[in-house]
């Protein structure tokens, strides 16, 4: 991997051109960021599946992770593979597109649409770079909520979502709580951890220590810090898996061959495994997207925001609530959705969680975990009902 | 599987839940402590509309739960009711668990301090059968609904009629009302003196206020 090259001049640059529908807000109507910064003109990208009904109750809206975007439930344009949760949302599927009306948003700082470091800077007409503002969750919020008054959506039927999604989620909740009739924060946090953001430090002076990073102007150079941003991959994938679900795929298992090679190739499949996610994530990925995008997690802090009492941030909330964890996740472990369960009984809200039994680690919300599957129908049912939409009846639900 | 395994018969069992449900006021706020699979929570919110939620130890019981649509969240009734304000439920019920708390008068606090009223069901250990079986046997007693051996019964803490009227005096709280119940969940012949339940009630159901 000694390429040094700009992306693919054949493929479209989907940071500028993106394949979805874009919500684009002029210089007059500037996003009020949380540094004090003021971020305008500005887009958000976004997908929408099925259909909004008359009374515009049966919207909901899927919030994504560090490293996904808009593209839920149809072929990725940059990867031309599926959504990254096609396993839930869908025709049937736990988030019904034939019942609901799905939006997802790429986030704010990303790279697939909406305005972020990759976009063009309309002061220079280079990209942003490092020039473009810190963003926080909440601004990504703030956005998210532009977006969706402009579709006419006064309240969401949904907001869910998984680990950086479930940051939004819980910032939806809390700063927006009239507006969100029910919400699934997913594997996912309060707080960004020191554990985490230790991660995430990692990950991002690996990015910075490449030679074609540029101090971030890599595209004005025509490089990629392809080598720090795949290394950055490497690290944060281990913390997205369990050291069960390595050994379960791994083992001490030789990559095609019957010995060791008594050098430095990749002799173990585990290894192998690793370098063939980096190299495929910086491909789809900016590297100064990503920078931003983990400094937005490592600040998230909503008790903080709120005199630091977490209880504070759901005081009142009729919003219905549904929590979920996964045993084997270290990086957002069960305690940390234990905290936000005991912040919404103090507060008094409407709360379900549940822990689910499994050896696939933090990145279990995005695979094929069947009891994720029939809490989220049970929860969206149950949320339907009280919300006067109509649910189909279920052989199960006896 | 509750701490308490009812080996009744499904419809009569349903007989344990409809009485208990019959002493929730219509549309209150409810906590069910320890809810199991949820057929009681169920039942209040079809049949008295009421707002319903629940606490349960085992993962099986919880997933189950939501998935049916009910609020409930997976915790343990020891150590989680320490993070709900006073006041704020219309009734906390805890059926055929006090006895499985490593700690029944904290838990009962609690319920007294969270809700309006608590509502105790529980399986009364001085029933004549299990007196009579102790005496005869001289070993611990193993009752069609008490089926756990002494070794390996999750049922820490039983008490007897006598005994839980005893602890509620000791709290303080007030008894608003109270009844004896067969192991089918039916109650005992009224005519029968109120001292007499101790011996003859297999199960008790109490229905508590504090102060």
């Amino acid at each position: 991997m000694t390429r040094h090259h700009a992306a693919d001049p054949n493929k479209r640059n989907e940071a500028i051109e993106p394949s979805s529908l874009v919500a684009h807000f002029g210089a007059d109507e500037p996003l009020a960021l949380e540094s004090g910064e003021s971020l305008g003109p500005w887009s958000i990208a976004y997908q929408a599946y099925g259909a909004l009904n008359a009374d515009k109750s049966n919207a909901i809206l899927l919030c994504h992770a560090l490293t996904g975007d808009q593209h839920v439930a149809n072929i990725n344009p940059v990867t031309g593979k599926s959504g990254w949760w096609e396993t839930m949302v869908g025709p049937g599927k736990p988030f019904d597109t034939d019942r609901f009306f799905i939006i997802c948003a790429n986030v704010l700082g990303s790279c697939l649409g909406t305005t972020g470091p990759a976009s063009l800077d309309p002061k220079t007409g280079k990209p942003y770079a490092l020039h473009f503002p810190v963003v926080t969750i909440r601004d990504m919020v703030n956005a998210q909520a532009k977006l969706v008054d402009r579709l006419g959506i006064d309240t969401l039927f949904c907001v869910a979502g998984g680990s950086m999604g479930g940051m939004q989620v819980l910032e939806w909740a809390a700063s927006h709580a009239g507006r969100v009739f029910s919400a699934m924060p997913i594997a996912t946090a309060a707080k960004h951890t020191a554990q985490n953001i230790a991660f995430h430090e990692v990950g991002r002076q690996a990015v910075m220590a490449d030679p074609d990073w540029h101090s971030g102007r890599y595209l004005e150079e025509g490089t990629r810090p392809e080598k720090g941003l795949a290394v950055a991959r490497m690290a944060a994938h281990i913390t997205y898996l369990s050291e069960q679900a390595l050994h379960r795929k791994f083992g001490r298992n030789l990559q095609e061959r019957a010995a060791p090679t008594f050098s430095f190739d990749a002799d173990f499949e585990v290894e192998s495994y690793l370098r063939y996610q980096g190299r495929s994530f910086v491909e789809r990925f900016d590297a100064n997207s990503y920078l931003f995008l983990t400094r937005a997690m490592d600040y998230f802090d909503l008790a903080k925001e709120h005199d630091g009492v977490l209880a504070r941030a759901f005081k009142g909330s009729k919003t219905r609530f549904c929590i979920v964890s996964f045993t084997s996740d270290w990086l957002f472990p069960t305690s940390d959705s234990r905290a936000i369960v005991h912040a919404l009984n103090a507060a008094g809200a409407s709360v379900s969680f549940v822990e689910i039994e499994t050896d696939k680690g933090h990145d279990a919300f995005l695979l094929d975990v069947p009891e994720l599957f029939e809490t989220t129908r049970g929860f969206i049912d149950s949320a339907a009902r009280a919300r006067g939409l109509a649910v189909p009846v279920r052989r199960a639900d006896g | 599987m509750s701490p308490l395994e009812l080996n009744a018969d499904a419809a009569f069992a349903r007989v344990d839940l409809l009485n208990l449900a019959s002493m929730v006021e219509p549309g209150s706020r409810v906590l069910d402590v320890g809810c199991g699979d949820g057929s009681l929570l169920r039942l209040l919110a079809e049949k008295r509309s009421v707002d319903a939620r629940g606490i349960e130890l085992s993962q099986s019981g919880v997933n189950l739960c939501v998935a049916k649509g009910l609020s409930v969240i997976q915790g343990d009734a020891d150590t989680d009711l320490v993070y709900y304000p006073d006041g704020s439920f219309d009734y906390v019920i805890l059926s055929q668990t006090l006895q499985a708390m490593r700690q029944p008068r904290v838990v009962l606090e609690h319920m007294l301090r969270i809700g309006r009223r608590a509502i105790v069901a529980f399986p009364n250990f001085g029933h004549w059968k299990i007196r009579l079986q102790l005496l005869a046997t001289g070993r611990m007693p193993v009752t069609k609904n008490l089926a756990y051996t002494w070794y390996e019964t999750p049922n820490i803490h039983f008490c007897t009629i006598n005994d839980f009227i005893a602890l509620v005096d000791d709290m303080g709280a007030v008894i608003e009302q109270a009844s004896a119940l067969d192991r089918f969940g039916r109650p005992v012949e009224m005519s029968l003196p109120r001292a007499m339940w101790n011996l003859f009630g297999e199960q008790a159901v109490f229905v508590l206020s504090g102060k």
